[in-house]
C-alpha cells in the first residue's frame, strides 16, 4: 500500500506520516502541494492519496478535481484532512467525488476510522 | 487608542462663527443697497459673498485634507516614521508585525519539529523493549511449567541480564526525550506576548482607519462629492462558496460552517455517503 500525503505544512505531514505507521502503512511520500503532487501521483503507482485543501500553487479540491479527470487516477480513493469547514465545502468536495472528509484539528482515532471506512468499500 | 501625539483630528465641516457674523452683514448690506436701488453697491456685495463663500470652502477643505494627512502619516506605514519602543531602527510598525508572527510561525515550527524528532527518536526505544519483554515472557513461562533445560535456562538468565541492563538505559533515554519535549513547549510563552502586542497594533490600525474615514467623510459632504453607488461590492453569489477560509474561529456562531466532525458526517451521510 502506497500512500502520497500532500500538504502544505511540514509538521502535518509528519503527524499523518506517523499516524499512518501506527497503522501499518509504511510506505508514504510527500508533497507540499498539488502541482507536485500530481506528476508524482501519475509516475508513482500510488493506491491512496491524503490531502489538504488550502494549499499555494495548486489546492486539494483542484488536486482532487485533476486526479478524477485522469483516467489513469480516477478510481483512486482519497481522503480529504483539511481545516476548511464550510458546509459549501464539503458539498462541493463530495460532488467531486471526495471518498473520506476529515477536519481538523483531527484524532488519531478519527483519522483511523475513515482510512478503514475507505478501504472497506473499495475493497 | 490614540494617545496625546495622535488625538483625534477635530475638523469642523460647517461655517465658524465669524464666516455667520460676515455673511449676516453682508446680507444687510445687501438689503439696504437694494432698498436704495444702488445696484453697483449691491453687485459689490454680491461678489463679496460669493468671495467669501469660496473662501470658508478652500479653508475647511484645507482643514480637513490636513486632517486626512495628520490620519495617514499616523498609520507610520513609512520606515522613518517609526516609533514602536522595540522595533528595529528604520522598521515601520507594519513590518514589525510581520517580523513578530513570522517569530511565531519560526518558533512554534522549531517547537513542533523538536517535539517530533523526540517522539520519533522514542517510539523505537519503547517498541524494542516490549519486543524483547514478550520473547522473554514466553520462554519465562515455559521455564515455570519446567519445559527448559539447564542449558537454555543458562541461556535465558544471560538474556534477562542483557534485558534489564538494556532497560534502565533505554528508560533513562525515553525520560530525557520526555524532558525535552516538555521544554519544546516553551514557545507558547513568547508567541503569547508577540501575538498580544500584534493584536494591539491591529486595533490601533483600526481606529486609526475609522477617523480616517470620518475625515474622508466630512471632505465627501463638504465638497459635494457623490458617492458612486455601484461601487458596492457586489454581496449575491451564486452557486457553492468554496473559497479556502482556514480553521474556523467562530464556527459555533456560523450557521455555514460545521462545528466538528460528527457534522461533515452527518453533511456527508445527507449527501448519500
Amino acid at each position: 500500500m502506497k500512500i502520497l500525503i500532500v500538504d502544505d505544512f511540514s509538521t502535518m505531514r509528519r503527524i499523518i506520516k506517523n499516524l499512518l505507521r501506527d497503522l501499518g502503512f509504511t510506505n508514504t511520500s510527500e508533497a507540499d502541494d498539488g502541482q507536485t503532487a500530481l506528476p508524482m501521483l501519475q509516475n508513482g503507482n500510488f493506491d491512496f492519496l491524503v490531502t489538504d485543501w488550502n494549499m499555494p500553487g495548486m489546492t486539494g479540491i483542484e488536486l482532487l478535481k485533476a486526479v478524477r479527470a485522469d483516467a489513469r487516477l480516477k478510481d483512486m480513493p482519497i481522503l480529504m484532512v483539511t481545516a476548511e469547514a464550510k458546509r459549501d465545502q464539503i458539498v462541493e468536495a463530495a460532488q467531486a467525488g471526495v471518498n473520506g472528509y476529515v477536519v481538523k484539528p483531527f484524532t488519531a482515532a478519527v483519522l483511523k476510522e475513515k482510512i478503514e471506512k475507505i478501504f472497506e468499500r473499495v475493497g | 487608542m490614540l494617545d496625546d501625539n495622535n488625538k483625534p483630528v477635530q475638523v469642523k465641516a460647517d461655517a465658524s462663527d465669524d464666516v455667520w457674523q460676515s455673511l449676516k452683514e453682508r446680507a444687510a448690506n445687501l438689503m439696504a443697497s437694494l432698498e436704495e436701488r444702488d445696484y453697483v453697491s449691491a453687485n459689490n456685495v454680491i461678489q463679496d459673498l460669493n468671495e467669501l463663500r469660496d473662501n470658508t470652502l478652500y479653508r475647511e477643505v484645507g482643514k480637513l485634507t490636513r486632517g486626512l494627512h495628520d490620519a495617514i502619516v499616523n498609520f507610520e506605514l513609512e520606515p522613518s516614521k517609526a516609533s514602536g519602543t522595540d522595533s528595529a531602527e528604520g522598521e515601520s510598525q507594519m513590518a514589525n508585525a510581520k517580523d513578530r508572527l513570522d517569530y511565531v510561525i519560526n518558533l512554534t515550527q522549531t517547537s513542533a519539529d523538536k517535539t517530533m524528532d523526540m517522539v520519533e527518536e522514542g517510539i523505537p526505544i519503547a517498541s524494542a523493549q516490549a519486543e524483547i519483554a514478550k520473547q522473554l515472557q514466553l520462554d519465562w513461562a515455559r521455564l515455570l511449567r519446567r519445559e527448559m533445560q539447564v542449558d537454555e535456562f543458562k541461556g535465558l538468565a544471560e538474556r534477562i541480564d542483557g534485558f534489564l541492563a538494556q532497560s534502565i538505559d533505554g528508560n533513562a533515554l525515553i525520560s530525557q526525550k520526555l524532558n525535552e519535549i516538555l521544554l519544546a513547549q516553551d514557545f507558547q510563552d513568547l508567541t503569547g506576548q508577540v501575538i498580544t502586542k500584534v493584536i494591539v497594533l491591529v486595533q490601533d490600525v483600526e481606529d486609526r482607519l475609522v477617523e480616517l474615514m470620518r475625515v474622508a467623510g466630512q471632505i465627501e459632504e463638504l465638497t459635494g462629492i457623490v458617492k458612486d453607488p455601484a461601487a458596492k461590492p457586489k454581496t449575491n453569489k451564486q452557486g457553492l462558496d468554496s473559497a479556502p477560509e482556514g480553521p474556523q474561529i467562530h464556527a459555533d456562531k456560523r450557521e455555514d460552517v460545521v462545528s466538528g466532525q460528527d457534522d461533515v458526517d452527518d453533511l456527508l451521510s445527507s449527501l448519500g455517503f
